[in-house]
């Protein structure tokens, strides 16, 4: 079967699961789910379920990684054996540790970590089931573990992609899309800001289509954060409700 | 360890002689246990299990492989724990600690030992293919007793397992099929069918019924643990329970009420009269748990 011939978009703009070109897949978001972490959340983005939990800031170890003048982050992105098609053999690699660097980067510009010198933030981010776009299904999930923890920001970090699949410039690539599309753009942003926190791309784009997917992609992280935010307030009613009781 | 775990032990021994646990549990009862399967669609078979706050996760991945020379008709499996960063703070990323090993490996002999997976009815084609199956246990949140926790997300994401034959099924040649499909017949003899269904085959003419099928398995043990501070015999020990105890020991049993296996840890010890304590207890609290997973199993 000749998979990269396959249609992923029709002349009307379906795609195999039925979206439009500029829908996001759904997503739920739950902050503060974990026990022991000082901050948590659980993701699901379509078919990707990640967990994200924050310790700190506390004491950078060893300590020759502390910073005199402020905070180190250090976000760590790590996949399941279990949450891919073919087993992944469990530990880092260098796929997971380039992602790690990224969103560690993305996270510490918004952390105001100049309050706090020599201590270490850490974000552990698990992706439990994979499906295309665990980048930012994981950022996005750190971002809402970061608020759930306290941890003082300038803003909520969130990210999303746009790519090109048959032609047609779309919205979050689903898995196939990722596989056999031609270009895939996943970004990260300052939502109230707009500033850009993190970008990749690979495949084939025009400047034009370039620009359609950039501007696309900076509509779904608002829709996105939106929904961070519902989830944020949504932890922080429960717990007023549970103080009154 | 600092000086933390020494105020809390003062604490919890006080109340042990008064009766009472930290968070108002009996001596010998658990924590409320919820069990959730089919949660990573990726994985062949998967299940959260919740122990009061402890959280952990086991998906099941399986694949086709050689077997070892020793064993040429029967399937493999392993086990393995991660202890991630997320589930506490004194957990490190990297290579897997001396915990996590043991975690593993006590989990790995309730499975194996007990011979809970029909491994000799994995094998494809003697001495060349045989079914591989990964148990790979993540720890999500350690609120203490990830031994329990650990090995009953293992069975009910075992129990959940179907073997993948529909994507493995193309790798296969003409011989490892036939002697598949025997093995087939041997595994999942259905009365009044002749025709084994076979695995999802998109390129085969004749369509036959398209499945993937249970991991052939038998009802398995249940394993309960106990700890001891002082001369007190607690169930399920939460985290600050946990790091005080003494001594530790784990109990599994079947459900006809026999003893399948047992672990001790730790560096105290166990009178003759605690260790039958702990095996009535783990027999009693056992029986609860089983019912509890085959009702979350739809038995």
């Amino acid at each position: 079967m000749m998979k990269s011939d396959m249609k992923l978009i029709t002349d009307e703009g379906k795609r195999l699961d039925g979206r439009g070109p500029h829908d996001l897949r759904k997503i739920k978001i739950d902050a503060g789910v974990l026990h022991r972490a000082d901050g948590s959340c659980y993701l699901e983005w379509g078919g990707n379920k990640v967990l994200a939990a924050v310790y700190g800031p506390r004491e950078a170890v060893p300590r020759h990684t502390q910073n005199p003048l402020r905070a180190i982050v250090q976000a760590r992105y790590n996949m399941a054996a279990f949450s891919v098609e073919d087993r992944k053999r469990p530990g880092p690699d260098r796929r997971s540790v380039e992602i790690s660097k990224v969103i560690s980067e993305a996270l510490e510009k918004v952390i105001l970590t100049e309050q706090f010198p020599r201590a270490s933030i850490d974000v552990n981010i698990e992706v439990l089931d994979a499906e295309a776009g665990t980048r930012c299904a994981g950022l996005t999930a750190a971002a809402v573990a970061l608020v759930d923890a306290g941890i003082p920001m300038r803003d909520i970090p969130v990210s999303c992609a746009a790519g090109k699949i048959g032609g047609h410039v779309v919205l979050d690539l689903g898995k196939e899309e990722d596989n056999f599309g031609d270009a895939d753009l996943p970004i990260a942003i300052s939502p109230r800001t707009g500033e850009v926190l993190l970008l990749q791309m690979d495949g084939h784009l025009t400047v034009e289509e370039f620009n359609q997917a950039f501007d696309l992609a900076l509509k779904g992280c608002q829709t996105v954060s939106e929904i961070q935010k519902q989830a944020i307030m949504q932890k922080y009613q429960s717990v007023a409700a549970e103080v009154q009781e | 360890m600092t000086i933390v775990p020494v105020i809390k032990r003062d604490y919890i021994t006080k109340l042990a002689e008064q009766g009472k646990r930290i968070d108002g549990r009996t001596f010998d009862s658990y924590r409320t246990i919820d069990i959730e399967t089919k949660v990573v669609n990726k994985a062949e078979g998967s299940a959260r299990v919740k122990i009061g706050n402890t959280q952990v996760l086991c998906g099941i991945k399986m694949d086709i492989g050689e077997p070892f020379p020793d064993t040429p008709a029967t399937g493999v499996m392993s086990t393995a724990a991660e202890f991630v960063p997320l589930a506490s703070p004194d957990f490190e990323s990297g290579p897997p600690r001396e915990n996590a090993i043991e975690l593993a490996r006590v989990v790995d002999r309730g499975v194996r030992e007990s011979q809970v997976i029909q491994l000799e009815k994995l094998c494809v084609s003697p001495g060349e293919k045989v079914w591989l199956v990964f148990i790979d246990i993540h720890i999500l949140d350690y609120d203490g007793n990830l031994f329990d926790a650990a090995s009953l997300a293992a069975l009910a994401a075992l129990l959940t397992t179907k073997v993948p034959v529909s994507r493995f099924i193309k790798t296969l040649n003409e011989k490892e099929r036939a002697s598949w499909q025997e093995q087939l017949k041997d595994i999942y003899r259905i009365p009044g069918v002749d025709e084994v269904p076979f695995g999802a085959d998109e390129t085969s003419t004749d369509k036959k019924i398209v499945e993937n099928f249970p991991l052939p398995m038998i009802e398995p043990p249940i394993s309960c643990t106990a700890v001891k501070i002082n001369d007190f015999v607690l169930f399920d020990p939460c985290f600050d329970e946990e790091i005080i105890a003494d001594a530790r020991l784990t109990v599994a049993t079947d459900n006809k009420g026999d003893l399948r296996a047992m672990q001790k840890g730790l560096s105290g010890s166990f009178t003759r009269e605690e260790i039958q304590k702990v095996i009535k207890g783990a027999l009693d609290n056992g029986q609860e748990i089983r019912k509890k997973l085959n009702q979350c199993l739809g038995k």
